[in-house]
C-alpha cells in the first residue's frame, strides 16, 4: 500500500491541535483514501548515526576561549572526540625584540606577555637579570617585590575566578571580583602611575619606592578583601549549578599531571604539593609562614578550591610582609647598573657620566646564562637569559606556564560534552598574550 | 616510539625527607658553585658522552653528545635516585658570534629531590640541525619542541607532529629567532600585507588533519590505541 507522509503546519496561537483534535507538527502518514495511519517507523529507516562525525570550529573570536585560541573539535553528537588547538594569532615576537633591548627596556615587554599578572612578570624578569649581574638587592626592596607578587597573584585570580563564573553561568562574582581588582589597581597606579603594564622593577631594584600612606592602604585592603572573598566563597562553591558543572571534568592524574608539564594551580589539583615558592625559593620565600594549597581528584572543582585558597594564604603572605617592611634604601647602591638621582646628575659629574653610560649603552653583564623560575599565578614563569657580555641579552626565553598548560588541553577534553569544553578551556587559566608572546 | 615509560608517582609529601630544606640562593659566585649531585652519576653511566659541565651563578649545565641526549634524558626519568620527571622547557640559543654553534638546551627538574639541570647539545652551523625528540618521554616536550622549530628550524627526530605552531603552515620567510632573519622580517611590509591578504585561511589546516578516518594511520600510537578502546581520556 503506497504511502504519503505529510507534516501538518499550524498557527503558533492555537493550541497546538487540528481541526480533528489531533497533535499538531507531527509527521502524519494517511493512506490514499486520506485516513491518518499509525506511526510505527519500519526498521531500517532510522538513519545510521553513529559514526557520523562533526567539526565545531570554536574561535578564534569568542569570548570563552579568554583571547584569540581557536579550538577545532570533532564531535560524535555532543561528545568531543579530538580536540585541535590553534594557537599563535597574537604572535609579536617578544623573544625576538628582546634580543635588540637593554636589559631595562625588556621589562616593559614582560607588561604585555602575561597581562594579567604585569608586575609579577616585572619581578621574574628583575630577579633573572640581577642574577645574570651577580647582584643583590636590598632587603626593602625584597619584601616590596614578595607584596608585588603576591598582590599580582589575587589580581590574576579575581580575573579568573570572574570570567570562569561567567563562562559557566554566574555573572554576580564576576563584579564583586573585579571591584576588588580594581582595588588592587589602585594600588599600583599610587604607586607607579600605572594600572597594566607597570613596569614596577628595575635591574637592582624598583621604578620606585612605596608613596607616603601607602602601606595603610595595602593594610586596607588586606582587611577588607577576605570578606569579599568569603562572599564569592558562600555563592559559588556550593552552588549547585557551579559543583555540578565542575565536578569530575578534565581530570589529570598527579602523574599525567607531571609528565605534561603542568604547573601551578593546574597540578597542584592533581595532588601535587609542588610550588616553587616552596621548593626552590626565591625572595626569601622560606621564611615566610603559608600553606600550599593541593587538590585531590585533579578536576575543575579542585582547581577552583585552589585558587581560592592560594588567595586566602596571598593574605597571608601580605600581611607578615607589611609587619616585616624594613626601611632603608629599594635599589642597591651600584651606579653601574642603577641610574643615580636625577638632581645629582646635572651637579655631580661622575652622576653625569653613569647616567651617560647607562642610558646609551646600557649595563653589561658578565658572560653567562641564567634560568630563573617564579611561581607566577598561572604556573611556573621563566627567564631564561643568555649574555655574550654585551648590553643585549643574545637570548631572551619566556617559558609560559600557559602554554604548557594549555599544550594537554586535547587529553583533557576528549570524552567529554562540548560544553563541558567552555569550563575546562576556563580552568586552564589561558592568557593568549603569553601563549603566543 | 619506544614502549611506555615506567613512571614512578610523585605524589603529595614524596620529595625525600634526606634532602636539605630548600632556602633561597644567596651571593651566587659567578662560576664554580656547588654542582649538582646527579652530574657524578650521570658522568658514570654515560662517560665520553658528557662533553663538559659548566657551573654558571649556580646552574650546573651539562653538553652530552646530539644521539644520546634522548638516553640521558630517559636514565635521568627513570633512575631511582635521580627521577627528573619534570621537563620545564625546551629551547634554543644561537649566538651572534657565527662560528659557535647553536645550543639546544633542556630545563629539566627533579620535584622529589628537589634538583634543576640544563641538559645542552652543540649543533655545527652547516650541519642538519637535527636531535632527537624527548616526546616519549616528557609529554610536555610535544609544544615546546614544535615552538623551537617553529623558532630555529631545528629537527626534533621522533616528534610526532613536527609543524609550525606560533607561526602560520604556509609561512615561507624563514626561522624568525635565527640571528640571520632580520628584525623587521625578510620581506617589505607592502609583501608582507600582500601574502596575508592572499593566503587562503581555509588551506592552513589540511583537511586530512581534520578528518579522523583519514588521519587515524598518522596518529600517535597512545591514543590510536585509546581511540580503538573506545576509551575517553580523562576519566
Amino acid at each position: 500500500m503506497a504511502t504519503t507522509k505529510r507534516t501538518v503546519e499550524v498557527e503558533l496561537s492555537t493550541s497546538g491541535l487540528d481541526p480533528q483534535g489531533r497533535p499538531a507538527r507531527v509527521p502524519l502518514v494517511t493512506d490514499e483514501s486520506g485516513n491518518v495511519m499509525t506511526l510505527e517507523a519500519p526498521p531500517g529507516l532510522e538513519p545510521e548515526l553513529t559514526g557520523e562525525h562533526m567539526l565545531i570550529n570554536i574561535g578564534p573570536q569568542h569570548p570563552a576561549t579568554h583571547g584569540v585560541l581557536r579550538l577545532v573539535l570533532e564531535l560524535d553528537g555532543e561528545t568531543v572526540v579530538r580536540c585541535i588547538p590553534h594557537i599563535g594569532y597574537l604572535h609579536c615576537g617578544f623573544e625576538k625584540i628582546g634580543e635588540y633591548r637593554q636589559y631595562n627596556q625588556i621589562i616593559p615587554w614582560t607588561d604585555r606577555e602575561d597581562y594579567l599578572n604585569s608586575p609579577g612578570n616585572n619581578v621574574a624578569f628583575a630577579l633573572g637579570a640581577e642574577r645574570l649581574f651577580g647582584i643583590e638587592i636590598t632587603e626593602r626592596c625584597t619584601v616590596l617585590r614578595v607584596i608585588t607578587c603576591e598582590l599580582s597573584r589575587i589580581m590574576s585570580h579575581l580575573v579568573w575566578l570572574g570570567t570562569t563564573c561567567i563562562d559557566i553561568g554566574a555573572f554576580t562574582p564576576f563584579l564583586w571580583a573585579f571591584y576588588q581588582r580594581e582595588a588592587i589597581y589602585k594600588l599600583l597606579e599610587d604607586w607607579v602611575g600605572a594600572r597594566l603594564t607597570t613596569t614596577i622593577t628595575r635591574v637592582g631594584g624598583m621604578a620606585a619606592d612605596v608613596p607616603d600612606g601607602w602601606v595603610d592602604q595595602l593594610k586596607h585592603f588586606v582587611l577588607t578583601f577576605p570578606k569579599t572573598l568569603g562572599e564569592i566563597d558562600r555563592v559559588v562553591t556550593r552552588n549547585g549549578i557551579w559543583v555540578g558543572r565542575t565536578i569530575g571534568l578534565g581530570v589529570m592524574s598527579p602523574e599525567e599531571a607531571v609528565n605534561y608539564g603542568l604547573s601551578g594551580p593546574m597540578l597542584r589539583a592533581s595532588g601535587v604539593a609542588y610550588d616553587l615558592r616552596k621548593d626552590f625559593p626565591y625572595l626569601d620565600y622560606e621564611t615566610y609562614d603559608f600553606d600550599v594549597p593541593i587538590g585531590t581528584n585533579g578536576d575543575v572543582y579542585d582547581r577552583f578550591l585552589v585558587r581560592m585558597e592560594e588567595m586566602r594564604q596571598s593574605i597571608r603572605i601580605l600581611e607578615q610582609a607589611i609587619a616585616r617592611l624594613p626601611d632603608g634604601p629599594v635599589n642597591i647602591d651600584d651606579h653601574r647598573v642603577v641610574l643615580p638621582p636625577k638632581s645629582k646628575a646635572t651637579s655631580d659629574m661622575e652622576s653625569m657620566i653613569h647616567h651617560f653610560k647607562q642610558v646609551m649603552e646600557g649595563p653589561r653583564p658578565p658572560i653567562g646564562e641564567s634560568y630563573v623560575a617564579v611561581e607566577s599565578p598561572k604556573g611556573e614563569k621563566g627567564y631564561y637569559m643568555v649574555s655574550d657580555g654585551t648590553s643585549k641579552p643574545v637570548r631572551w626565553r619566556i617559558r609560559p606556564p600557559s602554554f604548557v598548560n594549555l599544550s594537554a588541553i586535547p587529553k583533557m577534553v576528549e570524552g567529554h560534552l562540548l560544553s563541558d569544553v567552555i569550563a575546562i578551556n576556563a580552568s586552564i587559566d589561558i592568557v593568549m598574550g603569553e601563549i603566543d608572546r | 616510539m619506544t614502549a611506555p615509560v615506567p613512571f614512578s608517582p610523585v605524589l603529595a609529601g614524596a620529595a625525600s625527607p634526606n634532602a636539605p630544606a630548600p632556602a633561597t640562593p644567596k651571593s651566587v659566585p659567578h662560576r664554580g658553585g656547588a654542582v649538582n649531585p646527579s652530574v657524578d652519576a650521570l658522568v658514570q653511566k654515560f662517560g665520553t658522552a658528557v662533553r663538559r659541565v659548566d657551573v654558571v651563578w649556580g646552574e650546573t649545565t651539562v653538553v652530552v653528545d646530539v644521539p644520546r641526549i634522548a638516553d640521558v634524558v630517559q636514565w635521568l626519568h627513570d633512575d631511582p635516585g635521580q627521577r627528573y620527571d619534570f621537563l620545564a622547557d625546551v629551547t634554543a640559543v644561537e649566538f651572534r658570534d657565527v662560528e659557535q654553534p647553536i645550543e639546544v638546551v633542556w630545563h629539566i627538574r627533579s620535584l622529589p629531590y628537589r634538583r634543576f639541570l640544563r641538559l645542552k647539545v652543540l649543533l655545527e652551523k652547516g650541519a642538519a640541525l637535527a636531535v632527537p625528540s624527548v616526546w616519549s618521554i616528557h609529554k610536555s616536550a610535544d609544544w615546546l619542541e614544535r615552538e623551537c622549530f617553529d623558532m630555529f628550524g631545528i629537527k626534533f627526530e621522533g616528534h610526532p607532529d613536527l609543524r609550525r605552531i606560533l607561526m602560520w603552515e604556509q609561512y615561507r620567510e624563514g626561522f624568525p629567532l635565527r640571528k640571520d632573519f632580520p628584525l623587521r622580517g625578510r620581506f617589505s611590509r607592502s609583501e608582507q600585507l600582500r601574502q596575508a591578504l592572499a593566503a587562503n585561511p581555509e588551506a592552513r589546516y589540511s583537511m586530512e588533519e581534520l578528518n579522523i578516518a583519514q588521519a587515524y594511520e598518522d596518529l600517535p600510537d597512545e591514543m590510536r590505541r585509546r581511540l580503538s578502546r573506545g576509551e575517553k581520556t580523562g576519566e
